[in-house]
């Protein structure tokens, strides 16, 4: 055995619990790590590689257990090690790093009380050179205020802040070892890229190793030195990262690699004087006395797709829900194939409310999961179009094969007997029932694996071709908006920056916002975040960018 | 006393033995060697309270009358804990066996509590639909030539009747009949009275979860009001009113103790129906319907309603306990339902007495406790099936 | 602070107007008896010169607003009427010498109640929250399904029937502890303390399960949030992951179900007083409600009323008072 090998998993075997039954999670997987290097995990949702992480550290989850294979961490059994053995390991040379940095610090306590804690208790460090020291790494993951934010409590502090704080926390003790668990997939990508920035030159710094666990590949690139690629607890490869990505060898990798070429044809422009099928008007809204749109125009085309991009709290949902009559606007209108729409919907007529359908995020919570299949698709037919009996289930027959679902084998199910994506489908197919000439689709792949999601959208791409459907398509993944949107409107802060066609909007020079939303998403080569960050100066990215403005 | 804390520090020591002794054994396997002392106490305090129990179940079967009466309670509830266990485990096996693929898989991954749970049920059911059939005389018979308060037993030696197994009361009813009866009017008053509470406080719930506004407002605060005044003091409050108008309206006093407890329960009812209504309104599917342009009935009965079957469900397991207990014990004091009517709380405190005779005289003590077990028997085996329910479906969402 | 407090007198006033309308339901709910209640508490035989004393007595000829809040006034200055049952007496022995007021027969019987629940809680409470965070802790072995079987047996059960198993087993076949609990004033305490000990003991037994299951329920929840994990992962040593890191945060849930289960207490006195025939106020309440007392009844149900509004209130502000969130705003 080498000397530089710091972690070595020999055929791991993990199961977890479900009803008295033990599952398999991971199955026989292998996996070394030299000191200092970097591997990304990567993998869909039920890959198991969260729980193969964690097992790296010898720790399972309650419900979950290693039936067979070696964990060892620098020459030391992690699975026969005793219980203090494995505490003077954990935290003092092994340090973990949480997809949730809110719900991962103790509300209780300040958060420079937390991270003296490790170094404290493992002896490393006194408390006033471990505060020290703590300030030290709040200023090299470039956090405002490096002095004072540790004496903050958790909740007084901003996402993309608490994460540097967790890495800061993991670095405490200078571990050799850093699991870092999806740190950034709950971050808007603004926010996202900074955190990845500072992670990435603190582990080069002080030459930690780490095993990044992602699904996203984009980042893994920028972060990982090797990626091990992971699907339903079997791995799949493993090589460098540069290998990886020009030369997967592997037909999984290939196709999740392949997802991101998807782009459809460029349309011809729209005639100067035709109708809009939707036309949003000067609308202002608010949710109670808080203003949240302010003057928000623009026009979607017959058989074209709007792309309205923007982060969390940019006013993207609220404007559908004043299309859709959920939130009557204050000023303004909407107009549908030219006629002003009554601004609440219990004011709408049935056909005026059959014009627009929506479909919805979660597909979880869009399908009642009392109700049958078929019955759900049935019965916006037979509440808009009045068909009953055997004219009624041929029409839910041919809506399932529109949406590429056998109807023999789907019509009697329940929702939960389906997978993500196929739910998406039928919340598509419902939309489809009514015969609707504009639908609106609400980040309606965002919960969905690649895979999957690259399947609703060719799918939604095809319908558009069939039916001339116009769709209103939300969303903060601009991979998406390259991939299905005709036209983008960029929004912020209830406010549209930014409006045009796609090809407009992908070429400079634009609005500084969009040039920086644009920009800050990762890309598939490994280089990019280097280039980006010596492009912008590294005092200018992420919040500070933002807030330049 | 002194007994007591030296027993305790001497198994202190035993747990420490044990957990070395458990080390030495297995060569320090995991299990001994990351044993926490507390944990090695926990086994060793175990042993010793099974040793002891069967330790009493024996004292209860010697021949000296003395020492058994004094451990006869404790046998009994000793059999009765094994005799109920294998009868839990024989329906299980029977439920896993019979039926069709849906209650056999139901039965497969239930605890031994909740198929206990089910079976009283079951019997309770019977004794209340055909109480009539299977009781030997009625419920108000006073039977001619037999003493009043003959002993529970049958054994005429010991003041026992054969012809009346659990004896008779102070005024010379059969307490078996009683007990049997008193099934079919104390679960039968407590079911109705549950009914009514969820009629009224799960319609309103839902509509105030539904509509929202100032009917939601109004009925809240109004809720709130209620529910500041403990439930069995207002109870009773509202008794003493209702004990004054009954005579003169002519109503039997019951009647006015369903409606109360149904009213004053109902808020709670109302609270629960309203949170599951709110949880089940902010659903994207609800969004879809009404955007549909579907009605308030389609809403309420089509989409809200069967998904808060399960919830309800449980919530009606408990409610039903509460409901019971709170008409067994206004029953007990005195105020709950009326003589001549048979009913399980009016039985214990007729024969509450008894009790201070068990020393020497076990079946006498045994009339009360039956009435008043019979009480325990059906919330305990009620929440049994309803816990199970609960961790089922807490279960299924991670 | 400052954020803290308003939320605070908020709920304070809140409480204040809660108690206001529950003594207008009340007070409503007494004035709903049919007729006139001098009439239906003397009976049909009584004399009108008796039913005419007691209705002066008691001002009964006076519109019920202005009688509401001559009641109220006389509340608030700790005059709490007379009892019919006491008036009863006066009017007809001619004098008014032997009456007491309601207040005075409450409140002796005030103090014992209070004693009984002080020794409940003193028994139930550390109990109940070891018990609770030992099952919390090893969670789905044999002690916590042992412990489940148990508490939710004795939730299940009528307090009449653990109180007789009780006495049965604690008095009548092991003479340990008296069946009755004929306390008096002046008693030395230890002495009291034996007699009070039997209810004590049931009350234990009711509340020690309610309090034992939410505590678990509360210590389970947090134990699975995720800076629990990360405590863990930190590699510190179990006794300071609860300490430190758990029991902050169990604290204000662990409040809140203390003092829920002392309002719950005060539901269960009652029925156990009566067993018992230990002389506090539900087993004067009981009495009264037997004889119809009605002034009695009225003020039995508004102190119990005020009490359990009070202890859940307290449990309201002090979960307020333990959030951080709260504490140290933004």
């Amino acid at each position: 055995m080498s000397d530089d090998i710091l972690v070595k998993m020999r055929d791991v075997w993990l199961e977890g619990r479900s009803d008295e039954t033990w599952n398999p999670i991971i199955n026989g997987v292998d996996l070394t790590l030299k000191k200092g290097e970097v591997l990304g995990l990567i993998g869909e949702s039920g890959a198991g590689k969260s729980t193969l992480g964690l097992a790296a550290m010898g720790y399972t989850r309650d419900g979950v257990k290693i039936s067979k294979g070696t964990v060892e961490f620098d020459g030391i059994d992690l699975l026969t090690a005793s219980a203090a053995v494995k505490r003077e390991l954990l935290g003092k040379r092994i340090a973990y790093v949480a997809q949730s940095a809110a719900a991962s610090f103790n509300p209780a306590h300040k958060l420079m009380d937390q991270h003296v804690e490790g170094p404290v208790q493992h002896g490393v460090m006194g408390k006033g050179e471990s505060e020290e020291d703590g300030m030290e790494l709040y200023r090299k993951l470039r956090l405002p205020n490096p002095d004072q934010i540790g004496f903050r409590y958790p909740h007084q502090v901003s996402g993309g802040q608490l994460q540097r704080c967790m890495t800061a926390m993991a670095m405490s003790c200078r571990p050799d070892l850093i699991i870092f668990d999806e740190p950034t997939t709950a971050l808007d990508v603004t926010t996202q890229i900074e955190v990845l920035a500072s992670i990435r030159d603190i582990v080069e710094q002080f030459n930690t190793a780490a095993i990044y666990i992602t699904h996203d590949l984009a980042v893994v690139a920028q972060m990982a030195d090797t990626i091990k690629v992971l699907l339903k607890g079997d791995e799949v490869e493993t090589a460098d990262t540069r290998t990886m990505l020009s030369a997967p060898t592997q037909e999984y990798t290939k196709s999740l690699w392949a997802v991101r070429s998807f782009e459809r044809p460029l349309k011809p422009a729209v005639n100067a004087g035709s109708v809009p099928v939707v036309s949003v008007q000067n609308v202002d809204a608010a949710y109670g006395t808080v203003p949240v749109l302010h003057d928000v125009s623009f026009d979607l085309h017959e058989g074209r797709t709007v792309a309205v991009v923007g982060e969390s709290g940019s006013g993207k949902s609220t404007t559908a829900r004043c299309i859709t009559g959920l939130l009557p606007p204050t000023a303004g209108q909407i107009m549908v194939d030219g006629e002003v729409m009554p601004p609440d919907y219990r004011k709408r007529s049935k056909d005026q409310l059959r014009q627009v359908q929506m479909i919805y995020q979660m597909a979880d919570t869009a399908l009642n999961p009392r109700m049958s299949i078929g019955q759900i698709i049935a019965r916006p037919v037979e509440f808009y179009l009045g068909l009953k009996g055997a004219e009624k289930r041929k029409k839910v027959d041919a809506l399932l094969e529109q949406i590429e679902l056998e109807p023999s084998q789907y019509y009697h199910r329940l929702p939960s007997e389906l997978s993500g994506g196929q739910k998406q489908r039928i919340g598509i197919a419902r939309a489809l029932a009514a015969e609707p000439k504009f639908i609106i689709c609400d980040e309606v792949t965002s919960a969905l694996d690649q895979l999957v999601a690259e399947g609703i959208l060719r799918l939604l791409a095809r319908l558009q071709d069939e039916l001339s459907l116009t769709y209103m398509f939300i969303t903060h993944d601009l991979a998406t908006v390259r991939a299905i949107a005709d036209e983008v409107v960029v929004m912020k802060d209830g406010r549209v920056v930014e409006q045009g066609p796609k090809v407009e909007m992908f070429t400079p020079p634009h609005h500084a916002y969009t040039d920086l939303l644009l920009s800050s998403v990762p890309e598939m080569d490994p280089d990019w975040l280097t280039n980006l960050l010596t492009e912008r100066g590294v005092d200018n990215i992420g919040d500070a960018a933002v807030d330049k403005m | 006393m002194i007994w007591f804390v030296a027993a305790l520090i001497g198994m202190g020591a035993v747990a420490w033995v044990f957990r070395f002794a458990g080390q030495a054994a297995t060569g320090n396997a995991p299990k001994f060697r990351d044993m926490p002392y507390g944990v090695a106490y926990g086994y060793v305090l175990g042993v010793v309270v099974l040793a002891w129990l069967a330790w009493a179940y024996m004292q209860g079967r010697s021949e000296d009358t003395a020492i058994a009466n004094k451990f006869f309670f404790l046998r009994i509830a000793i059999e009765g804990f094994i005799i109920f266990a294998i009868a839990a485990w024989v329906f299980r096996l029977f439920g896993r066996s019979v039926g069709t693929a849906g209650t056999k898989k139901l039965f497969r991954s239930m605890p031994l509590t909740a198929s206990f749970g089910i079976l009283t049920i079951l019997i309770y059911a019977i004794f209340a639909i055909f109480a009539g059939a299977i009781a030997p005389y009625g419920q108000e018979q006073i039977i001619p030539g037999v003493a009043a308060n003959v002993i529970p037993g049958g054994d005429p030696t010991l003041g026992g009747n054969p012809d009346f197994p659990l004896g008779t009361d102070q005024i010379g009813r059969d307490i078996l009949s009683r007990l049997i009866y008193g099934a079919q009017n104390t679960v039968g008053i407590a079911f109705a009275t549950t009914v009514l509470a969820f009629l009224l406080g799960g319609t309103l719930g839902f509509l105030a979860a539904t509509l929202g506004g100032w009917l939601d407002q109004l009925l809240s605060r109004a809720v709130d009001v209620l529910m500041a005044i403990p439930s069995l003091i207002f109870a009773l409050l509202l008794m003493t009113i209702a004990s004054v108008w009954a005579p003169q309206l002519g109503i039997p006093l019951t009647f006015f103790m369903v409606v109360i407890i149904a009213v004053i329960d109902s808020t709670r009812v109302y609270r629960l129906a309203r949170a599951v209504g709110q949880n089940i309104v902010v659903m994207d599917y609800i969004e879809a319907a009404k955007l549909r342009g579907e009605g308030l009935g389609y809403l309420v009965f089509k989409e809200i309603l069967p998904n808060a079957t399960a919830p309800l469900l449980a919530e009606f397991g408990l409610r039903f306990c509460f409901v019971f207990l709170t008409i067994a014990a206004l029953s007990f004091l005195g105020v709950g339902i009326q003589p001549p009517l048979a009913d399980w709380g009016t039985m214990v405190r007729d024969l509450g007495g008894f009790v201070n005779f068990a020393q020497f005289a076990p079946m006498a003590a045994t009339a009360p406790l039956l009435a008043a077990g019979a009480i325990a028997l059906l919330t305990v085996a009620v929440n049994f099936v309803v816990d199970w329910m609960l961790q089922k479906s807490s279960g299924l969402k991670e | 602070m400052g954020n803290v407090l308003t939320i605070i007198l908020q709920r304070l006033a809140l409480g204040l107007l809660t108690l206001l309308i529950v003594s207008i339901v009340i007070f409503i709910a007494v004035n709903l008896l049919p007729g006139d209640f001098a009439q239906s508490i003397l009976g049909q035989g009584a004399t009108p010169e008796a039913v005419a004393s007691i209705r002066e007595d008691l001002g009964l000829d006076q519109p019920m607003v202005t009688r509401y809040f001559q009641w109220l006034g006389g509340v608030l200055q700790g005059d709490l009427g007379t009892s019919f049952a006491q008036a009863n007496f006066a009017s007809f022995s001619g004098t008014t010498s032997g009456a007491t007021t309601i207040a005075e027969q409450i409140a002796p019987r005030f103090g014992n109640t209070m004693f009984l629940a002080m020794i409940t809680a003193a028994i139930a409470v550390p109990f109940s929250i070891i018990l609770g965070i030992l099952a919390a802790l090893y969670r789905n072995t044999v002690f916590d399904r042992a412990t489940n079987i148990f508490t939710l047996s004795s939730i299940s059960s009528p307090e009449f029937f653990l109180a007789y198993i009780l006495i049965l087993f604690l008095a009548v076949l092991n003479p340990i502890f008296p069946s009755l609990s004929n306390i008096f004033e002046g008693m030395p305490f230890s002495e009291r303390l034996e007699k009070s000990m039997l209810p004590a003991l049931t009350l234990t037994l009711v509340v020690t399960a309610h309090m034992m299951r939410m505590t678990r329920a509360a210590i389970i929840n947090l134990l699975a949030s995720p800076y629990i994990e990360m405590a863990r992962l930190k590699g510190l040593s179990p006794m300071r992951v609860i300490v430190k890191h758990a029991l902050p945060n169990a604290l204000a849930p662990i409040i809140n179900v203390i003092a829920l289960n002392l309002a719950y207490l005060i539901t269960g006195v009652v029925v156990v007083e009566v067993v018992f025939v230990y002389p506090g106020i539900g087993q004067l309440f009981v009495d009264s409600v037997k004889i119809r007392d009605i002034p009695v009844v009225q003020a039995c149900c508004l102190i119990f009323a005020t009490a359990f509004i009070l202890l859940n209130l307290t449990a309201d502000i002090m979960s307020i008072l333990s959030n951080p969130r709260l504490r140290h705003p933004k």
